[in-house]
Parts: structure tokens; sequence; C-alpha cells
């Protein structure tokens, strides 16, 4: 297969795209994850919801209401204008916001099963055992949730990589800033051009076979006793 | 009493309700004894801050660990206690020598008064150290899950039910190991259980629980022989007697077991003389002569005088407490018989004891 370098730019920014989203859904997912799973408020429920909103949403209305909040007169524009960074629409940054909130609930629905399935009973003995509730979580409840957050590690690189429409609506067609592999292939497509999009194309195919056959034979179901 | 502990705690959930107000020894093995449902798990938990009364008192060894007129409440972290759960709950994560370590070092130095090859070797777990819990058997886990809780040094131990998850043959391969622990530790222990044979064989001293309420407090003997409430330690009222071996007949295999006020003939078990040893005799296998009775197979009799009658179960059956010296007995006779002998409170009796049976 033989990239040109606008493909080759289009795959890096996909990679740093979907590497930067992830992490920071790990880290804000987490304490997400873990209020969904142990809080007894009415708030439970509606938040469960909104969390799981992009699941079922038009990645267009997505993208629409992200494009609006933080233009130039949303609040979000206000804000970043405010501290002094611009407008984030058809910038890499934007593509960053809108794909985090894109992949929330692919993040945080893993993390917060794999911490509801932790047993209560250990974070009990670790409390009789001296260990501080944070000391408890770090040291018993995330090496117990460990195949959750595999999960959602995967989950949410491979759920950004694929994204397509909200990277339109709030990132446009902008070379290395945000032509990411899905937007190549459409303007690939559009072109008439469909070898190179075959390339890219097949490429996405044997990444996301590869990632969900890691997922499915490093984190099989049931493991835990 | 050698009071050291003081708990009292309140608490409404839907259903059950708790109200207790004790004072328990510092000293030995407590019983929390009563039926599933009768609040001793959840009195344990409020002592271990596991659980919350929302309005409690709580002082073990001269420490408030829970006292919400001042607003104290010390986090389960914070108390030096080790907690023992009715199924071990070892951390699925890490071998068996990494659970035991766990509690160990979050301990300072300065405090640690049991050490890790004490605690393996108490409980006989050497072998095991390298293994993860899931490749252990319910005795050893539950083994592991115990020289974990004395990991910390506690300063009293919380034990819930540890046996109930067990088969019989795994609870004998227990029980010795408890034996232990509370013959070479210095360690209080509060010991939850709805068994009559680990109470029997293992309590100094024993809160009855029911509905959510302590019926009874006091050291186990004492409380047994009760008139005034129905406690049964399984389905038989009866006593259990501590006394120390005192001879052995080697022609006819019996060992002497004295206690304050007498002597009881038993079965040699293998004891060493001077050695402890524990006995239950239950109130069916003791009956009453107003003389000593001659030509009798009946090997074991007692003098001693009777306390209190009260009815049993059976509208038939009376039972009579019996002060022989120090120590009270129970017997089950008829109504008819007590009447026809006279029995009263102040009389002097001959007690036969027809079984012993030795806990230990």
């Amino acid at each position: 297969m033989n990239f040109d370098n606008p493909d080759l730019a289009a795959v890096w920014l996909t990679v740093k795209l979907a590497a930067l989203t992830t992490s920071i859904l790990i880290v804000i997912g987490t304490p997400i994850a873990w209020w969904l799973a142990h809080t007894r408020s009415w708030w439970k429920g509606p938040a469960g919801a909104l969390v799981a909103l992009p699941i079922v949403l038009p990645p267009t209305v997505l993208g629409f209401y992200l494009l609006v909040a933080m233009g130039p007169d949303g609040p979000v524009g206000h804000f970043t204008r405010f501290l002094g960074l611009g407008l984030l629409p058809f910038t890499f940054w934007g593509l960053v916001v809108a794909s985090v909130f894109y992949s929330l609930p692919f993040v945080v629905q893993p993390i917060q099963n794999a911490f509801e399935a932790v047993n209560e009973r250990h974070a009990e003995a670790a409390a009789t055992l001296r260990a501080s509730p944070l000391d408890t979580f770090f040291t018993i409840v995330l090496p117990l949730a460990k195949p959750g957050y595999l999960t959602a590690t995967v989950m949410g690189f491979a759920h950004t990589v694929g994204e397509f429409g909200v990277v339109l609506m709030i990132g446009g067609n902008i070379p290395d800033k945000t032509r990411v592999v899905s937007v190549q292939i459409y303007d690939q497509v559009e072109a008439m051009e469909y070898g190179r999009a075959h390339g890219l194309a097949a490429g996405m195919v044997i990444f996301s076979f590869l990632v969900l056959l890691g997922l499915y034979t490093l984190n099989p179901t049931g493991r835990r006793k | 009493m050698n009071s050291a502990i003081r708990a009292r705690f309140k608490l409404d959930y839907s259903g059950f309700s708790l109200d207790v107000d004790v004072e328990l020894p510092g000293r030995g093995v407590t019983a929390l004894f009563g039926p599933s449902g009768s609040g001793k798990t959840t009195l344990l938990r409020c002592i271990a801050g596991l659980e919350r009364a929302p309005d409690g008192f709580l002082q073990v060894k001269g420490t408030v660990w829970q006292d919400d007129a001042k607003r104290i409440f010390l986090p389960t972290y914070q108390r030096p206690l080790g907690y023992v759960f009715q199924e071990a709950s070892l951390f699925p994560h890490l071998d068996v020598r990494r659970n035991l370590e766990y509690g160990m070092k979050r301990v300072p130095a300065s405090e640690r008064r049991v050490s890790l090859e004490q605690a393996i070797e108490l409980l006989g777990i050497g072998a095991l150290l390298a293994q993860k819990p899931d490749t252990l058997s319910g005795g050893e886990r539950q083994r592991v899950g115990i020289a974990r809780a004395l990991s910390v040094s506690p300063k009293i131990l919380l034990m819930d039910e540890p046996l109930a998850a067990l088969d019989l043959a795994r609870k004998q391969e227990i029980l010795p190991f408890l034996e232990r622990l509370h013959d070479e530790l210095e360690i209080p222990i509060l010991y939850v259980s709805h068994a009559p044979d680990e109470v029997a064989r293992l309590a100094n001293h024993i809160v009855v629980m029911d509905g959510g309420r302590a019926l009874a407090n006091g050291p186990l003997s004492e409380t047994l022989a009760r008139l005034d409430l129905p406690i049964r330690l399984g389905e038989d009222a009866g006593v259990v007697i501590d006394a120390n071996v005192g001879a052995r007949d080697e022609a006819w295999h019996l060992l002497r077991a004295d206690f304050a006020g007498g002597s009881l003939w038993v079965r040699d078990t293998g004891g060493a003389i001077g050695e402890p040893v524990r006995v239950r005799i239950l109130a069916r296998d003791v009956s009453l002569a107003l003389v000593r009775p001659d030509h009798t197979s009946i090997l074991n009799q007692l003098p001693g005088n009777i306390v209190a009658l009260a009815d049993d179960a059976h509208p038939s059956l009376a039972l009579v407490r019996i002060q022989v010296g120090d120590t009270p007995l129970l017997a089950r006779v008829t109504k008819l018989s007590a009447e026809t002998l006279g029995l009263a409170p102040g009389k002097s009796v001959w007690v036969q004891v027809k079984s012993v049976a030795l806990m230990r």
C-alpha cells in the first residue's frame, strides 16, 4: 500500500486525536463512573441518561450544539476567548473537546460496570486493614476494575477514530489540523479517487478488527470469580 | 467484670432495629449469639465502623471510637481492629503473602506486636504464601483471612461467623487454630455466631441477642445456668464448666477434671495434668437424688444445693438450678419427681451426671 503524504498526515492526526481524547476521558470518566456506580441520589438516572446521550444522538446534532456553544456567541466561546485561547471550532483542540463529549459513554460505561462489579466486601476488608478510601481505590478497586479500564480505553480510542459527523460539524476539513482519516476518505470518494479511498478504508477495517479481536481475547467475559 | 468495651447503638432500618447498650470484657472470647436477623452482625459492623448508627457511643480500651454527642466518629481505617468476614474476602488480585502484607505495611512499625511469621505459624499457612486466593480451599481461605486480620496487630479482633460458610470437617480444621489464638495472644475477640457448639467451645463471655436487643450479657457458664431466660445453646439447656485436668486413671482410661466446687471423671482424651479443659453438661443428663445413691452405674455424683426451679419447655418438665461449690449446674426433672422429692430452693441434693461432653 502506497500512502502519499496527505493520507499519512490524516492517519497521524487521527491517532493523535484518539490518544489525547482517550487519555482525557480516562481521567474525567473515572470520577463520573465512580459517582454513577455508588450514588443513591435521585440524579443518578438523569446523569446516566445524559452521559449515554451521544450513543443515540445523530453526530450532527451533537456537533451542531457544540458548534453553537463554542462559537463566538456561545458560552464556551466567551469563556475560551476570555482565557485568551480564541475560538475552538475549526481547530484541533475543538475536535478534542467534541470527541470527549462524543466518546464519553464508551469510556464511562465500562468503567462504571467494572466499579459496580467490585465486591463491596473487598473495600470494607481494606478499610479494616488500615487503608484510607483513596488508598483502597488505588490498591484494591483499580486493580480489580482493570478489565473495565481496558475495555474503556479500546472503546474510547476506536470510537474516536471512527467519528465523522461531529468532526465535519466542528472541525471542517483542514489538512494537518482537522482532516482525520474518515474525512479524508470522504474527500477521496467525493473526488472519485476510489483507489486511494480503498487504501485508507481497508486500513480502517483491519485496524478496527484487530482492536476488537484484541479486546475479546485479552478480556474474555466471565473471568471474574 | 473488666469492662473494656462499652457500646451503645440505636439503628432503625425498615423492618429491623438495633437497640443495644452493653459492656463487654477486654479479654477472652465474647460470643454474640442469636438467631439470624437478631442484630449480632449489625452490632459487630457498628463496632467496626462499617455501619454507622446515627446516635451511638463506643469506647474500646479507654479510647472513644464513636460519640455522636461530641461528633466523634473514627472511620474504620483509623480503628486498631482486625475483622474476619464470613466469606474470607481475600483480595483476589494478590497472592496470600501480599494479602497478609497489605495490612501490616499500613501499621507503623512501633505499633506492630504480631509479626508476619507469628500469624503465619499460628494459622498454619506457611505452605500457601505463593498461592492466589482462588486456588485455596474454603478452610484455607478462612485461615488466611484470620491471619490477615491479625497482621495489623489489632487491639480487638472482630469475627463475623468465620466458620458459617464451611462444612463440618473444615470447621474442625479451624477450631483448634481459634483456640490457639485465644490462648497465645492477648487480644480480646468478639465472635458472632449462631452455632451452639462454637460458642460452647470458644466463648468465655456471651451476649445473647434477639430482635436487635441484648437479652443477656455475662460470663458464659453463669449466663447459661440462668433460669429466667430461655437461653438454649442448641436444643437443650445446659452449662459449660472450665476445669483443669487433676488426675489420670491409666487403668480405666479416665481423666479427673477439677473445677471450682468438685470434680468429674471424663473419658481420657490425652490432656496433660494441669491442662485446662472445658466440659459441657446438658440438663437432660443430670438427675437428682436426696441421698447419695449406691449401686449405680453413674460415676459422677456431686453434692449441691438447689437454688431455684423453673418451668421447662414442656408442662411436665422443670429446670432446676443447683449450686455445686462455686459452679452452677442445670438439671431437668419431671414436675412429678420434683413434687415427690419435695425439691425446693435451699434443699441439699446429690447431683448425678450421666454424661459429660469434653469440649476441648
